[in-house]
């Protein structure tokens, strides 16, 4: 079995690809602050909600972990033009991991609330301190640090999640390594250069948020 | 499109979609099921490999981090297309569910390994020191001290990945495996309504992996306790 690697007409590439890459960041990053939005509301509803919201709030949880995300953009992009709303191929993969973030993002915020004792807070208001102190010296250096770590790792995976984009037509990197590889039909070669950027480009991204959490929150993050 | 979907239901409920649903989500099953058992074993190796330090072994085990750094560092798609352009051209016939499988393998192999690092690694030293001092060999230190002690380490989190997986094999749907949401865009494209294709879809994987996830939060309650 003999064949030769041309990586060349790859490399001629490049700037494309990586334009690519810029575009799955900006779709990881998105989905991630909106669904942290989503998982702070989540999360305090998880915990401190009554009935109601801790059902709601739970529910949500367990049918979006639950079930691919595919499928529910599968279903968002090709149901809702039934019911007369016509959603662009970005917008249905934005909402659809944006719910699936929020998601995930409530269950990794309702372990940082929890991680702040009820005494902790008792204290602290026993010393007299209003509610936005406690929140902000008591509370937050606790959630901080306990979620530091499962929060840059869920980014890293909605980095590689949004590669499933593509299959919706939209141009981000794994996109636009399809559009190179059926017109240059090196696709073995397309595909390892984009695995090699998505490699750099999630160790970078871990490393920049290692140092954030070192100086920020002094918290001690790996980056492996 | 309510009137069309109440329509539908009669039909689409027939004996030959559910037979197909279900060897769909047998296929489903079955990749996720062997693609973990690989990735258990082969990443079970690795995660040992990794706690050795026996200067013979430096290169496997650089390369074994190297391996885990990297596959879980490319997303599912990329190692699907990447497996079925190498494959082809060498064994060509490979069935795709085979290519799909492998590609399973070598991502869980991975992601099992880190979470079976971080459990042999939660064991104290000084039991390893302790080990060591009664005279115990590697392999016995690993059967007797470490690994009946690292369990409650590595179950919970093993059984979300599982889930995890169950959802990920979605994507070998674009490879044209016939497992659930491929069978969901089959029945979709014969005209069957998506609310009903997409929605029975979901309903099917939220079956296959809610006990699972169950399972995850129990074990992580369960061994906690102890």
């Amino acid at each position: 079995m003999d064949y030769t690697f041309q990586f060349s007409v790859v490399f001629r590439e490049l700037p494309y690809l990586l334009g690519g890459a810029l575009v799955t960041l900006q779709i990881a990053f998105v989905t991630f602050w909106c669904g942290a939005f989503i998982g702070v509301f989540g999360a305090v509803a998880k915990v401190y909600g009554g009935r109601f919201s801790r059902r709601v709030a739970s529910s949500y949880v367990t049918f979006f972990t639950n079930t691919p995300a595919l499928v529910q953009i599968f279903l968002l992009y090709y149901a809702l033009p039934d019911a007369g709303i016509l959603l662009s191929s970005m917008t249905a993969v934005l909402i659809g991991l944006t719910l699936n973030a929020g998601a995930y993002l409530t269950e990794i915020l309702r372990a940082g609330v929890i991680s702040v004792r009820r005494s902790e807070i008792d204290a602290a208001t026993a010393l007299g301190m209003s509610l936005l102190q406690i929140v902000v010296n008591v509370m937050l250096p606790h959630i901080a640090r306990t979620i530091y770590a499962p929060l840059s790792n869920f980014f890293i995976w909605l980095v590689l999640g949004s590669s499933m984009a593509a299959l919706f037509g939209v141009e981000e990197l794994t996109g636009r390594a399809i559009n190179i590889s059926t017109a240059n039909l090196r696709t073995i070669e397309t595909f390892m250069v984009v695995a090699v950027i998505y490699v750099v480009l999630t160790v970078l991204a871990s490393a920049s948020l290692a140092l954030v959490g070192r100086v920020a929150f002094r918290v001690r993050a790996k980056v492996f | 499109m309510l009137e069309q979907i109440a329509e539908q239901i009669p039909l689409f409920f027939g004996y030959h979609n559910m037979v197909f649903i279900l060897q769909a989500a047998g296929r489903t099953l079955g990749m996720t099921f062997v693609g973990c058992s690989v990735g258990f074993a082969f990443g079970f190796l690795i995660a040992v490999l990794r706690q050795t330090t026996l200067p013979v072994l430096f290169l496997p085990r650089l390369l074994g981090i190297a391996y885990v750094e990297i596959f879980r560092r490319i997303p599912f798609l990329v190692i699907l297309f990447i497996v079925l352009f190498v494959i082809e051209p060498l064994m060509p016939g490979t069935s795709l569910f085979g290519i799909a499988t492998v590609s399973v393998c070598l991502l869980s192999t991975a992601f099992l390994s880190e979470i079976i690092r971080s459990g042999l690694e939660s064991v104290p030293m000084q039991q390893i020191e302790g080990a060591t001092a009664l005279n115990l060999s590697g392999l016995q230190t690993l059967f007797m001290v470490i690994l009946p002690q690292s369990w409650k380490v590595i179950l919970p989190p093993a059984a979300a990945f599982v889930v995890m997986f169950i959802k990920d094999t979605s994507l070998a749907s674009q490879l044209g495996v016939i497992e659930m949401t491929f069978a969901g865009e089959m029945l979709v494209n014969r005209g069957f309504s998506p609310v009903l294709g997409f929605g029975v879809v979901l309903v099917c994987y939220f079956a296959m992996s809610y006990p699972l996830s169950r399972l995850a939060v129990r074990l992580e309650k369960r061994l906690e306790a102890s």
